[in-house]
């Protein structure tokens, strides 16, 4: 599905991606853990498009998308939640969602905005509401609702707990795993390691901009090492 | 009485010039923060334009038509040839282009044109109303028609159509925008034609009234500049009611103080708001939940 080979990319002079190696096979969940500053998001952003890459392939589905522009890349469906969120805040629950279907004018629209109502009662009680007003949990899940309506056939989450009450974490972290029945692919990036493991299949420890350690999502929460520098345990 | 209803007509009909003005800055800040003080230069451009299509011997429909076509085209050049290419620079840098933008066009229209004051006649002619006192040139009633017909069909543009929505969502959140799909860049360009084009209706319309030449362009976007801030940067409501009620401010000011001080009116205004209120009458409250 997707495809991340020798990645480089850099703020000015600072480069803050040293060559990222990755995969993500069609129905998997993976997720990309590591510290604040280990350049997570930066390889999100890179894979979305808004961030230039220096060097190495993002292959998505088969085509080289590197140099793709970010909006091209959401109509292949290749779709972001990006961190912190990034709603419309002074636009309504529901144009945030009709937006997000920007990219088509046809009867799935209605379908695909009903389904999302059913996942997320809470944006459907909330609909002409702006979105702005909305909490942080309530955000988070009008922000995973909107990047669904693009009809993505992967998913890509920057953080999606940042913020939020424990509560609500595990909630999120239900909706990701849920992601497998609707077929899409998810690459999840997370600080909360474990949370974000246990529902991976595979996963990816990032340091300073490397990858550090790849697995199982088991294996990984088992080893020691990892268990020692980010798990807490 | 007659004196006042004659001073608001006035008012009102140069209002309604400053208010298409201020929503021409509007747009254009919404896509992109930048403050275009070549916004006044498209007024410019669609008086001037029309005056020499007349003169060409073209219908004045036609002549107006070619005007607002060929203004919104120089209004996506200046985007793409002078703000595109600066993208990343920091806001003040690229409203400094807006104003080299504006000499610009304004040392062109000079050789293009001529240094001329130009007029032609109005759409239903030059004889003018009589209303309780006052007289109302028909001219005015067109100004205020058309400022009220772009208004209204915004309005519809930004609340019952995808693309006017995603011009929304592109001001309100850039990056949330592409990733969705939504061409920003677009966007930019549509909101920079769309400006000049209402910019360039502005100027055909009031050229009967107080005619036009190369260089009312600089006057005329500070006066909408202050008409925007006196509503609120970025709220098309609030272009509508700034923009009226400085050009009311202004014909009062004219009609009983002293002509001499009428342009001095919008300064103060822009000077008050920014003490006072700087927000505008109708700026955005901050009341997002982060």
């Amino acid at each position: 599905m997707l495809t991340v080979e020798g990645l480089r990319s850099r703020y000015g002079r600072i480069e803050v991606l040293h060559g990222i190696d990755l995969t993500v096979a069609s129905g998997e969940i993976v997720s990309v853990v590591g510290a604040n500053g280990a350049g997570k998001t930066t390889l999100l952003r890179c894979l979305s498009g808004v961030q230039p890459v220096s060097t190495g392939t993002i292959t998505f589905r088969g085509d080289l998308i590197t140099t793709v522009p970010a909006h091209r890349r959401a109509a292949r469906g290749l779709a972001q939640v990006p961190e912190a969120r990034q709603i419309f805040t002074n636009l309504t629950v529901e144009e945030n969602l009709r937006l997000g279907a920007y990219l088509f004018a046809d009867e799935r629209v209605d379908k695909d905005m009903a389904e999302a109502f059913a996942m997320f009662p809470i944006l459907k009680e909330k609909r002409n509401l702006a979105a702005g007003g909305l909490s942080g949990g309530q955000q988070q899940m009008l922000a995973i609702a909107r990047a669904l309506m693009t009809r993505p056939s992967c998913l890509l989450l920057d953080e999606p707990s940042m913020g939020l009450a424990p509560i609500l974490v595990a909630q999120i972290f239900e909706v990701v795993k849920g992601m497998k029945a609707l077929d899409v692919t998810v690459l999840l990036v997370e600080q909360n390691a474990f949370g974000a493991l246990s529902i991976s299949d595979r996963g990816y420890v990032m340091e300073t901009g490397r990858i550090t350690f790849s697995g199982a999502a088991a294996e990984l929460v088992a080893d020691p090492r990892i268990r020692e520098a980010y798990l807490g345990i | 009485m007659a004196d006042l209803l004659q001073f608001l007509v006035s008012g009102i009909t140069v209002g309604a010039v400053y208010a298409l003005l201020a929503l021409g800055f509007t747009i254009i800040f919404n896509a992109s923060d930048v403050v275009n003080f070549a916004q006044g230069e498209f007024v410019m451009l669609g008086g001037m334009i029309t005056v020499f299509a007349l003169a060409a011997g073209l219908p004045l429909g036609l002549a107006a038509l070619i005007a607002i076509v060929l203004t919104a085209g120089i209004g996506v050049l200046l985007n793409k040839l002078a703000i595109e290419p600066a993208r990343g620079a920091p806001v003040v840098s690229l409203i400094i282009i807006t104003i080299g933008a504006s000499i610009f066009i304004q040392g062109v229209a000079q050789i293009v044109f001529d240094k001329q004051i130009h007029r032609y006649p109005g759409i239903s002619g030059d004889a003018p109303l009589r209303f309780a006192g006052a007289t109302i040139l028909p001219q005015s009633l067109w100004v205020i028609f058309g400022a009220t017909a772009v208004f209204v069909a915004l309005w519809l543009f930004f609340t019952r159509t995808l693309t006017g929505r995603a011009v929304l969502a592109t001001a309100n959140n850039r990056l949330a925008a592409a990733l969705v799909g939504i061409n920003t860049r677009y966007i930019m360009t549509l909101s920079f034609g769309l400006s000049a084009a209402i910019g360039a209706l502005a100027g055909l319309l009031i050229t009967p009234i107080t005619l036009t030449s190369y260089d009312v362009g600089i006057p005329l976007a500070l006066k909408g500049f202050a008409a925007a801030m006196l509503g609120g940067l970025g709220n098309p409501f609030g272009a509508l009611v700034g923009g009226l009620l400085l050009g009311v401010l202004e014909a009062l000011t004219a009609g009983y103080i002293s002509s001499q001080y009428k342009d001095a009116v919008a300064f103060i205004v822009i000077i008050g708001v920014l003490f006072v209120m700087p927000q505008g009458l109708f700026g955005r409250k901050s009341t997002e939940r982060v």
